[in-house]
């Protein structure tokens, strides 16, 4: 094939992929924005931002890959409520990973801090925010993957094509959601235990 | 996955290190704030979707590592032409929405330069980290699928925020 040929060909394939989640990263944004007080108020949030929104994507990507491997082979019926063993198994076992990964990111990101002589969170304050914050979005994730991928199969769409664009859209857009619903849940719970934020 | 998830998770706190060593300027500036997640993400993604085109060749043995390769030079060509396109949009929604939601300290000029610099640089890291890894994959005999698309993808975040910390430092 030619370049010119070659380079249309990618350019037209990944244009509207790349503008889905644009979109959804403008939006995540724009929660980050509106966060500033919580920024300030947990000192270190910012610095696990990047690690909790990529967790969301490796961890919900790969749970998306499973699902859309299983219905190619046969072995996953395309229905929510079928209920299906394999599919919990699998949906289980993201949800430990996000939340195994995320509480890790918080307790790094506390000592690096600390060592480094940064203002930071209490350590309960930044692994609570982490965990309320992966369990929501990893609920939420979940769900849609679910309902999309099968949705989107029984149209007789590749789920292949649909896990990509579908994750780091609403990866980023949830991720971002249910971090600020985490951080305002723990400050309340931090300061009704009188405890310090 | 468990033991590759730790270690993207490591690499991601770098970033978040950067993002934290210039907080006060991004809280001073809310359109800088609203860049952050959509640059790393389409960086992210610029990277896989030529991670991922550059594995499939390489599986159909129709890539070969050589610059005037049609395969290779095309698609390196579509990545920068896709940041070219699609950064001018994120910076200009980015202060929009901004100045929707709140009040913006810069100009919609300043914020297009930011994004706009911010991803040509990236677009271009993007195709050289790809291509290093592709290529390091092939040597080690190792699937790119498996391995080159992850590494790409988190490296990809943490240049993001590099590049874009560098271009804020320059431009505003």
């Amino acid at each position: 094939m030619e370049l010119r040929e070659t380079a249309e060909e990618a350019y037209r394939e990944a244009l509207p992929a790349l503008g889905a989640s644009l979109v959804g990263g403008l939006l995540a944004g724009v929660v980050l924005g509106g966060m500033r007080a919580e920024l300030r108020a947990v000192e270190g949030l910012l610095v696990l931002v990047p690690a909790l929104l990529a967790t969301r994507g490796n961890v919900y990507g790969s749970f998306g890959a499973r699902l859309s491997t299983g219905l190619h082979q046969g072995l996953v019926e395309p229905r929510v409520r079928a209920g299906d063993e394999r599919v919990r198994r699998a949906a289980t076992a993201a949800l430990a990973n996000g939340l195994l990964a995320s509480t890790v990111a918080a307790v790094l990101a506390f000592f690096v801090l600390t060592l480094l002589g940064a203002p930071v969170a209490s350590l309960p304050v930044l692994v609570g925010v982490a965990l309320i914050a992966g369990l929501l979005s990893g609920i939420a994730l979940t769900a849609v993957v679910l309902v999309v991928v099968f949705a989107g199969y029984r149209r007789g769409r590749n789920p292949d094509t649909l896990v990509g664009p579908l994750v780091t859209t609403t990866g980023d857009v949830f991720g971002m959601l249910f971090l600020l619903v985490a951080v305002r849940a723990t400050l309340s719970i931090a300061g009704f235990l009188g405890g310090g934020g | 996955m468990l033991p590759v998830l730790l270690a993207l998770t490591v690499v991601e706190l770098g970033s978040g290190l950067v993002l934290g060593a210039f907080e006060e300027r991004l809280l001073r500036a809310p359109s800088l704030l609203v860049l952050v997640p959509v640059t790393i993400g389409t960086a992210g993604n610029l990277g896989s979707i030529l991670a991922a085109r550059l594995s499939t060749a390489f599986h159909l043995g129709t890539l070969s590592f050589d610059p005037t390769d049609d395969e290779l030079a095309g698609n390196a060509v579509a990545t920068v032409a896709l940041a070219v396109t699609l950064f001018p949009v994120i910076g200009l929604g980015a202060w929009t929405l901004a100045s929707l939601v709140g009040e913006t300290t810069l100009g919609p000029g300043t914020v297009l330069v930011v994004a706009l610099s911010a991803g040509v640089t990236l677009a271009v890291l993007a195709v050289a980290v790809t291509l290093v890894a592709t290529y390091a994959a092939y040597r080690l005999s190792l699937d790119p699928d498996d391995v080159v698309i992850p590494v790409v993808t988190n490296v990809c975040d943490v240049l993001g925020v590099l590049v874009l910390f560098g271009a804020v430092l320059v431009f505003t």
